[in-house]
């Protein structure tokens, strides 16, 4: 089964012809037309596109040309522009929107050969932990029905582990790549701010998001990272640094690296199985070579408080453009007032009207030096405390959430509990720094998969993708697969 | 931690969200209970932190003043809700 296979095994048998990037794809589309009703991972997709696309690599392929990315399969996330086709960001306010121009990153994996196919769900606006806030429906979890996938990027997650494409991207402001990938069973890297191009990425907190890939294993995750990073004059938060040979990092051999065990990550509500298979990966990277040391992070309690302000604060600016004038959904009104107020108030979904009014209130007059202010400044000790532990160690591990999947409905009326899913992730998105989930364990009933999260240096994916691979190589869990019908 | 009390009414105004009696009450709890929760902010000594506004701040970002590709009028209308004569319609704005 093609659909089944990694990037690196797949364009192994496109440059030997043993398969075509057309037999590539369909098996893609045969999967979707097989589980996608159940699982609901994509909104939409074109499958004489996708074709379409296959044959054209296939006839670079035919002409000599070659690379990782020619002719695989990559589906994306509802969020990022892709040239004439729909992008919703999951939302009803964006109506019958279709991308006049390609984002940065899917330029690249166009000219890479990559085949482009299908708009992956998520939650609104990338605000969420389960897709439950997306207006098309909530995908499930390809491992057990009844549960979210995570989110926001929950499609991304839930089309990767169910074999729906070879590889997916996502974004992540506040983990909604490592948060899905960890509840999923696949690897989700998240770069470090300014690693990869926003441009074209429709913008939740312009200061803490990024675009990442999705990817069955740790390699696929470093061929992806390479094909999408650099310096973009598109994007004025994009970092001019020289993009690295990723894969070559991915050596096995991780002796003497420094990994720190952050005490303030071991808390209550931390489930005992996740606990449990968090402790052994520790133990599994001390008997791969690595030391343990144990680190503090003191501010980490203060992470998902100063997250849901600046993130909703720059929401509510960023938002401010879906206003039914240039494009979209419009609710039409009296003069232009009432207008803005009748399309946002039935364009926007609950979830992201209670984030822009809560980004709005920290913003008001009186109320921004005691809210906005603060929390800016709560940010510089998160970051603070980062960068000192990264003076002891290489890279920090934690379990990637405190739980494995909850069930569909569980949290969705407490949007304070569902906040706090993300304890773990948060952090990473304030520092700046780069994270990656990847697959850890299960739980025994039902069987659920467990993440191990990796938090890097700003710049140091090298190392984080080092230390994943040598613990993948020595460990089964990613060779698992969901048990679908 | 104790709820806060928010105006939510005047707030969605700020933010153009018509929101309908109903939506106002449950929000009003909700963003109360997410404000109390965010107090515990003031907890923590920030007497001469230094924001952060980016976590990796690059300054004077500039690039030549050269002519690039750029949207076609046709490719800026193409999404538009209400267009004629190669305009943006929209409800009157002046008496």
């Amino acid at each position: 089964m093609l659909n089944q296979l990694t990037i690196s095994a797949l364009s192994g048998k496109l440059a030997k012809r043993e398969v075509s990037a057309r037999e590539a794809a369909q098996a893609c589309l045969d999967q979707i037309a097989r589980v996608d009703a159940q699982i609901h991972a994509f909104i939409s997709h074109d499958a004489a596109d996708a074709l379409a696309q296959a044959d054209a690599a296939d006839k670079r392929i035919a002409a000599g040309d070659h690379g990782p990315l020619l002719g695989v399969p990559i589906a994306i996330k509802d969020v990022l522009a892709a040239k004439n086709q729909p992008l919703n960001c999951c939302s009803k306010i964006l109506g019958k929107f279709t991308s006049p121009y390609d984002a940065t990153v899917i330029e690249k994996l166009k000219a890479a050969g990559a085949i482009i196919f299908g708009r992956l769900n998520m939650d609104e606006f990338a605000m969420g932990s389960s897709t439950e806030n997306s207006a098309f429906g909530t995908t499930r979890n390809p491992w057990a029905l009844d549960r979210i996938p995570g989110g926001s990027s929950g499609g991304s997650a839930a089309a990767v582990a169910a074999d729906e494409a070879i590889a997916t991207l996502g974004s992540d402001t506040g983990g909604s790549i490592r948060q899905p990938a960890a509840l999923c069973g696949c690897v989700g890297l998240k770069p470090t701010y300014g690693r990869v191009s926003r441009y074209g990425l429709v913008a939740f907190a312009s200061s803490l998001d990024q675009i990442g890939p999705f990817t069955k294993d740790v390699r696929d995750s470093a061929i992806m990272l390479e094909a999408l990073s650099g310096h973009d004059r598109r994007d004025s938060s994009s970092v001019p640094q020289a993009v690295p040979n990723y894969s070559a990092a991915l050596n096995g051999n991780i002796k003497g690296l420094k990994l720190g065990l952050p005490k303030e990550y071991m808390i209550g509500g931390l489930d005992p199985e996740v606990k449990a298979s968090v402790a052994a990966a520790v133990k599994q990277f001390q008997s791969l070579g690595a030391e343990i040391v144990e680190i503090s992070l003191p501010h980490t309690d203060y992470a998902v408080a100063t997250y849901y302000i600046i993130a909703t604060a720059e929401a509510s600016a960023n938002l401010a453009r879906f206003d039914g004038i240039r494009y979209g959904a419009r609710v039409d009104g009296a003069d232009p007032i009432a207008l803005y107020g009748n399309t946002r108030g039935q364009g926007f979904g609950p979830e992201v009207k209670r984030r822009i009014i809560l980004g709005t209130y920290v913003l008001s007059s009186g109320y921004y030096d005691a809210y906005y202010l603060r929390a800016q400044k709560v940010r510089t000790l998160i970051r603070q405390d980062f960068l000192k532990a990264f003076e002891k160690v290489d890279a920090i591990v934690t379990p990637t959430t405190p739980t494995a999947a909850f069930k569909i409905g569980e949290k969705s009326d407490d949007p304070l509990q569902m906040y706090l899913s993300d304890i773990f992730t948060i952090s990473c998105n304030l520092a700046g720094i780069p994270g990656l989930s990847l697959p850890c364990g299960f739980t025994k009933s039902p069987k659920l998969p467990i993440g191990l999260q990796l938090l890097g240096k700003p710049f140091g994916e090298e190392t984080l993708l080092k230390l994943a691979h040598a613990y993948e190589q020595s460990t089964p869990f990613h060779k698992e697969k969901p048990p679908l019908n | 931690m104790s709820a806060v009390q928010i105006d939510v009414k005047y707030v969605a105004h700020l933010a153009r969200i018509n929101l309908t009696p109903a939506e106002e009450q449950k929000l009003s709890t909700q963003l109360g209970n997410i404000l109390g929760y965010i107090e515990k902010l003031n907890e923590v000594d920030v007497s001469g932190v230094e924001p952060t506004a980016h976590a990796f701040p690059l300054v004077n970002v500039t690039r030549a003043d050269d002519i690039q590709p750029s949207l076609s009028h046709a490719d800026a209308l193409h999404n538009a809700p209400a267009k004629a004569a190669g305009l943006f319609i929209v409800p009157k704005i002046v008496e």
